[in-house]
């Protein structure tokens, strides 16, 4: 004899309330965290290393990077003046998790630190469903990966509260129409704060490491 | 890739319910995606064959609603499929809009014996 079961359960329910978890351990220690997102070769890595060398003296900053496998980007983080330095290797999983999270931040002594980057796996398809319990999700977008990844990636770039637009410095060499970009994120997410900058040149670096200091601020 | 997380979500969720209402079989998982989800049925249908071996939901039937992308107008409130690239409005012409349906991922029910 058989039976229906009604369940209606999110199936990302398990991750979302790990990631709320992490929220509070993060919230308890007055933590200020964030999640970077983008495509591989966008410049997570290089955008980490920019803030820290602009964030040194004045704030304490833990990282954590998540790659397929490697240290190299760890590597990078601490050399550019992270207090602390983790590396996650996924062993092959394309984004990072509430899980994978929980685990670094059991390897951090959470109050020594004002700011915690988190640098996700380089993808911009899952990452947006796993909720890390950071407090704000950054994506970055590069002008070599063209304009039109807004309308491709809805999910990515809806959720998301700061979007870099790095590699400028390039503009006059590739095509890339910003106004067409800029109205695919207004379509979705209207209140986003957009950081255009080089991460090669530096431009446009400080109104972004202000946007920074000023939810650290306020956590 | 990112099917395997959430192939695994979807067994863990299924035997929960099933063991709760002491069932001996699940014989079909009825799951609701949205468009706009990312999700590949026969991706998780692959990873549901081998990881849903040897428990009760072996050879389930994984049945898959999709539910349509809907966005509505932040301007006038019109709800549309969004068709047009650019994500304008068809009713008032503007830009900028949220997401209403189309990104959910849930099991919505099982059927057991």
């Amino acid at each position: 004899m058989s039976q229906n079961i009604p369940v209606v359960e999110n199936i990302l329910n398990a991750n979302d309330r790990l990631a709320e978890e992490n929220r509070a351990r993060l919230d308890a220690a007055s933590l200020f965290s964030i999640n970077i997102i983008a495509s591989p070769g966008a410049g997570k890595t290089s955008l980490i290393e920019q803030t820290l060398s602009r964030l040194n003296g004045k704030l304490r900053v833990a990282t954590v990077d998540g790659d397929i496998a490697t240290t190299l980007d760890s590597d990078r983080a601490a050399a550019a003046g992270a207090q602390a330095s983790i590396q996650i290797n996924t062993g092959g999983d394309c984004h990072l998790d509430a899980v994978m999270l929980r685990g670094a931040l059991d390897r951090l002594e959470l109050k020594q630190f004002d700011l915690l980057i988190v640098e996700n796996v380089g993808n911009l398809i899952c990452p947006a469903n796993f909720k890390l319990g950071t407090h704000k999700t950054v994506l970055i977008a590069s002008i070599p990966e063209g304009d039109d990844k807004p309308y491709k990636y809805p999910g990515a770039y809806c959720g998301v509260d700061a979007l870099i637009i790095n590699k400028i410095d390039l503009l006059p060499y590739v095509p890339f129409r910003m106004g067409y970009f800029q109205r695919g994120v207004q379509a979705l997410n209207p209140s986003v704060a957009t950081f255009p900058l080089s991460c090669r040149t530096g431009e446009g670096i400080e109104a972004w490491v202000g946007w920074l200091i000023q939810h650290v601020k306020c956590t | 890739m990112h099917e395997l997380p959430v192939t695994q979500s979807i067994l863990k969720i299924a035997l929960h319910h099933a063991e709760k209402a002491s069932a001996k079989k699940v014989l079909a998982l009825n799951i609701v995606m949205g468009e706009l989800s990312s999700m590949v049925d026969d991706s998780i249908q692959f990873y549901w064959d081998i990881i849903a071996k040897d428990t009760i939901a072996e050879n389930a039937v994984l049945r898959f609603r999709r539910v349509p992308a809907e966005l509505q107008c932040l301007s006038c409130a019109e709800t549309y499929h969004p068709l047009d690239s650019e994500l304008i409005c068809p009713k008032c012409g503007n830009i900028g809009a949220r997401i209403i349906a189309g990104d959910e991922i849930l099991l919505e029910s099982i059927d057991v014996e």
